[in-house]
């Protein structure tokens, strides 16, 4: 009895020496490499891409924009991300990219608040935080590119949507995740704009897909039987508009249930040519990451710091200035349909 | 010539006594339940069951599970139980469409051969690993369902199979009908009266509830366990790998996340229909009508009204009460067979 | 006379077999600590950037929930049960959280009245696995469905996101002066009361003879049923615990917070070299098993390697330390065998009086109960 106490005893001073040589070695790295930040000179322009969430193709284009630019003015591209759109799977990825030190990053939020702390603490270890496609708090990051105005893009799937069921009846909206900020935002303003100028078309529900194919697949299927009398569905969302085409497709209500959002051309094409879907809207995500990155890159050079009306060049794209709560837009919406479908690849 | 005719209890004649195990046997409680929530449904929204394609979906949703279910109620029998499926069908999934994109015109049915094949296989790994390591499958398939679930998304990256990669014909399967009924729940149906039939009547079938009673008697009495065992896992896994190729055909869009959580829904669905996890007991039809009964709440749920979040939570209160009835049977059963023990004596 | 005295120096304690330094280095966990040493100078050598204070800071506020969770789970498991709810309960209490804060109460108050929670449904797995009689697996995979379904159900996939920045900056604060986070003092103390509990108590003595024979502990005199109600209680207010930390951590109360930490914690501690049929662990080793998890994770994580590689490689790990476990019993069983027989031929070629003493293979492990 007392011989096993004995093991577990030195047992336990063994850890305890480990533990200590662990936090040791920590503050020994502390000693030489003064907080691993970047640095001065030849600020690194190491830039990471941290999608709301992998394997969806909007941010694949988006990334693909990006990684064109960052080759364009020299410096490394990386993309990282969780596989599902939740808002804490993002934090780990971002305390890598302040551990490693880069110079900055390009992160679409999954919640306006839940990554707010640890962007704070990225951007005291000297990275540069540009958020795009989907805002956090403004507090926490350096820039935000955003697509289009709020209002724009929320006007043109109201628009849409009203000119496909004859400006009455019930709607439903498929969106991503319950927290994303830029789908709040958008969703809200629909709202206002269907009370304000559409008093006919009643919003009956709001569901959420997670920006998840089986989840909004199977979403799409339970509104059309919840809703009988249901006459369009809003989609602000690629992911969500993809699926609620392919289950309209195949079931009876296609072509009585309209269906319109946000879409990319190449998931949506088939759905235009077979009819489930007239319209859809998007801007262009490649332009979108590829600004991005050039925000990115202007800010790490110094050659602006996010105040109101800083102006930086980004390539191909010409100069930009940058608006209030250091935003910076990038266009307008644009609508795609039978007409112009062909004529896109993204 | 006085020729007594021995009076006929009532209630014990061949018929009665049939219709006493059907009345009280488990998998017609879950079955009126699951009629009755459909019934609730429907008297709240006609279309859940009267519209083509409420009906459709009905049957075509738990076709999937119920495959999963059906695999996982044949290790749960043999006192296992399989957490990897969910992985397992995530991969076949992915495999299924990487097959349809690298070699363009493959035969539908080599696809679904190259599935069975990679989820017999990985069901094989499960199998070798318990019953000749002699290590609980809770513990190793915990960990194959890891390097599994790993290997998935490495191999996929941040890739994904869309609809438009697969051949439409191929897609058809999860959508066209026969008869009415969605060719998956046909398969699903052939497959589950196969797994029946095979678990009554196949000796090899009927070792799994010896196994599953008693390992130590079964051994004693001179059963094969190792080789059940493996069968047991190889049949979870090479049916976690039909239910992934079927699912590339209803889903069409494959990511890395495909068939996450499936596992627990599976054990889920067996426990609820009466394949008590101390194993032994059960059978196919229970899981199946479990794996039913399951995915309808979840489609029902918001049509009465309830928030479809909650579908967990009446899940939970499910497998609950399962084991506790579980409990009560055995304990009854325990009795009345020392009771029988001393009246033999 | 004399053959007396010699039967009694022939005896053999099994546990003091061998020499005490064999004792001591040769155990499963002094395999892991040593493993993880490997792991953090290999990643110190070759991975740039770990030895950065941030990943100490980053890797020890990460792996803190699974840290406190894993103590009651080893006194879980030594006692041949499981609970796989506990993150189930922490999602739960996460929720519990961010409503009552929602609601107004003061936080302190809200964080406590979370806790009672998650010691109220460990409780609930209590009850049912030590009066129904029920067993822990397949009462903890109901609970873990309906815990976690009562929190996806009270708040939905929504979030609650505002909490006093005083207590979220407490969370994630370092011990001034070191890249030490604040809640590894948390850590340490529950450690150091769950070590004694354990080690130096007769409860804890028990556990280990609640593991090892059930029926044989409860004619000892040992309450098994109230034993393992208190491990489950403990279970869920330490769960409940974690939950709160992990609220405050992330500054967001949601239903799926930490779903699959179960897993994670069942890993780390199965790693650590705690017997899955109870009756055998040591805390140092689970400690040093859910550091080496943690550390790879982080080392992989700055090389650049996805989480994906992480996972297969605990998933490998996980399996090798069950499997080698088994192996080596099998090996030593065998050899045992074979002095055994080589005795034995010895002793019938002397015709010896029977006095030897004969080795018993430990085999009482052995094709019990398959799980």
């Amino acid at each position: 009895m007392m011989g096993m106490k004995r093991n577990r005893r030195a047992g336990a001073v063994v850890a305890l020496t480990l533990g200590a040589l662990l936090v040791a070695t920590g503050c020994a790295g502390s000693g030489g490499d003064d907080g691993g930040s970047g640095g001065g000179d030849d600020a690194e322009l190491s830039i990471q891409f941290l999608p709301k969430n992998l394997g969806n193709p909007y941010f694949d284009t988006s990334n693909a924009g990006g990684a064109e630019a960052i080759e364009e003015f020299g410096g490394t591209y990386e993309e990282v991300g969780p596989t599902e759109a939740s808002p804490t799977s993002q934090v780990s990825y971002i305390q890598t990219a302040a551990q490693q030190g880069v110079g900055g990053l390009v992160v679409s939020a999954n919640d306006p608040e839940a990554i707010c702390d640890a962007l704070d603490e990225a951007r005291s270890a000297g990275v540069k935080v540009v958020t795009f496609d989907s805002d956090t708090n403004p507090d926490c990051r350096d820039l935000f590119i955003n697509q289009a105005t709020a209002e724009g893009i929320a006007q043109v799937q109201v628009d849409l949507i009203a000119e496909q069921i004859g400006d009455a009846g019930q709607v439903a909206v498929l969106s991503a995740s319950a927290n994303a900020t830029n789908q709040n935002a958008w969703i809200e303003l629909m709202q206002e704009e269907f009370a304000a100028s559409h008093p006919d078309i009643e919003v009956v529900e709001v569901v959420y897909g997670d920006d998840d194919d089986q989840t909004s697949f199977d979403k799409t299927a339970a509104l059309l039987q919840t809703y009988p009398e249901l006459k369009g569905i809003i989609s602000p969302t690629t992911v969500g508009i993809a699926a609620a085409a392919r289950y309209l497709s195949t079931s009876e209500y296609k072509g009585k249930v309209a269906l319109t959002g946000l879409g990319t051309p190449n998931q949506m094409r088939e759905y235009v040519e077979d009819g489930t879907v007239t319209a859809f809207a998007l801007w262009n995500p490649a332009d979108l990451g590829y600004l991005a990155a050039w925000a990115a890159q202007a800010l790490i050079t110094g050659e602006i710091t996010g105040e109101e009306g800083d102006t930086f060049e980004a390539g191909k794209l010409g100069s930009y200035e940058v608006g209030p709560d250091a935003t910076v837009l990038l266009g307008d919406p644009y609508v795609f349909d039978a007409e112009n479908i062909g004529d896109f690849d993204f | 010539m006085s020729a007594t005719l021995t009076p006929v209890q009532p209630g014990t004649s061949g018929a009665s006594r049939i219709v006493r195990r059907i009345a009280t046997a488990r998998e017609t409680g879950i079955a009126v339940a699951l009629v009755l929530v459909i019934v609730a449904a429907t008297a709240s929204n006609p279309t859940f069951l009267f519209s083509s394609d409420g009906f459709r979906d009905l049957l075509l949703t738990p076709s999937l599970l119920l495959l999963v279910a059906v695999g996982q109620a044949f290790v749960i029998i043999t006192r296992s139980v399989d957490l990897s499926v969910g992985s397992v069908v995530g991969l076949t999934a992915y495999l299924t469409g990487r097959l349809f994109i690298d070699i363009p015109g493959i035969p539908i049915i080599v696809v679904f051969a190259a599935g069975v094949l990679l989820g017999g296989l990985l069901g094989a790994v499960n199998g070798v690993l318990v019953a000749w390591a002699k290590v609980p499958a809770l513990v190793i398939t915990l960990g194959t369902m890891y390097i599994y679930r790993g290997i998935n998304v490495a191999w996929t990256g941040s890739d994904r199979i869309n609809a438009s990669d697969l051949p439409r014909d191929f897609r058809g399967l999860g959508t066209e009908h026969l008869l009415g009924i969605p060719i998956l729940t046909i398969i699903a149906l052939v497959v589950l009266i196969a797994a029946a039939w095979y678990l009554r009547n196949i000796r090899g079938g009927r070792e799994l509830y010896a196994i599953g009673s008693d390992p130590d008697a079964a051994h004693l009495y001179g059963l094969r366990v190792s080789r059940r065992i493996i069968t047991a896992f190889v049949v979870s896994g090479a049916l976690a790998g039909l239910a992934g190729v079927l699912y590339a055909a209803r889903y069409g869009t494959v990511s890395s996340a495909a068939g996450f959580g499936w596992e627990l829904q599976a054990i889920g669905a067996a426990v609820i229909g009466g394949v008590a996890i101390s194993g032994g007991v059960g059978t196919v039809w229970g899981a199946a009508i479990g794996a039913f009964l399951l995915l309808t709440i979840n489609r029902a749920l918001p049509i009465l009204g309830i928030d479809d979040f909650w579908q967990r939570a009446v899940v939970g209160v499910l497998i609950l009460g399962s084991i506790v009835l579980d409990r009560l049977l055995a304990v009854r059963q325990h009795r009345r067979l020392i009771a029988q023990r001393e009246v033999d004596r | 006379m004399t053959v007396v005295t010699d039967a009694a120096t022939a005896r053999v304690y099994q546990a003091h077999a061998r020499p005490a330094w064999r004792r001591l280095l040769l155990t499963r966990e002094t395999a892991i600590i040593a493993l993880l040493i490997v792991v953090i100078v290999v990643a110190l050598a070759s991975v740039r950037n770990f030895d950065s204070p941030l990943t100490v800071t980053y890797l020890l506020r990460d792996i803190a929930p699974i840290l406190l969770i894993a103590l009651p789970m080893t006194l879980i498991i030594i006692t041949e049960e499981i609970d796989l709810s506990v993150a189930s309960i922490v999602g739960l209490s996460s929720v519990m959280t961010g409503i009552l804060t929602q609601a107004g109460l003061p936080f302190p108050l809200a964080a406590a009245l979370a806790v009672v929670v998650g010691a109220v449904a460990g409780a609930f797995n209590g009850f049912l696995v030590t009066v129904v009689g029920l067993p822990s697996l397949a009462v903890t995979i109901g609970t873990l469905a309906l815990f976690r379904g009562i929190a996806v159900g009270l708040l939905g996939t929504t979030a609650i996101t505002g909490f006093p920045e005083e207590w979220t900056d407490l969370a994630k604060a370092n011990i001034p002066g070191t890249p030490v986070p604040m809640i590894m003092i948390v850590f340490v103390i529950l450690a150091v009361v769950f070590a004694v509990l354990l080690h130096f108590t007769p409860f804890g003595r028990s556990l280990y003879a609640i593991g090892l024979n059930k029926e044989a502990a409860h004619f000892s005199g040992i309450d098994v049923g109230r034993a393992k109600f208190t491990l489950f209680v403990l279970s869920g207010a330490v769960s409940g615990f974690a939950g709160v930390y992990f609220t405050l951590l992330y500054s967001n109360a949601r239903g799926d917070n930490a779903m699959g930490m179960e897993l994670q914690v069942i890993a780390a501690v199965l790693l650590g070299g705690v017997s899955i049929f109870g009756g055998r662990g040591a805390l140092h080793g689970v400690i040093a098993g859910v550091l080496l998890i943690g550390t790879l994770g982080s080392a992989l994580r700055l090389a650049g390697i996805t989480s994906d590689i992480i996972n297969v490689i605990t998933g490998v790990l996980l399996v090798l330390s069950v499997v080698s476990a088994s192996l080596l019993a099998w090996l030593h069983q065998r050899r045992s065998a074979a002095v055994g027989r080589r005795r034995g031929r010895r002793s019938a070629e002397g015709g010896a009086a029977g006095d030897e003493t004969h080795n018993h293979a430990s085999t009482s492990h052995q094709g019990r109960k398959q799980r």
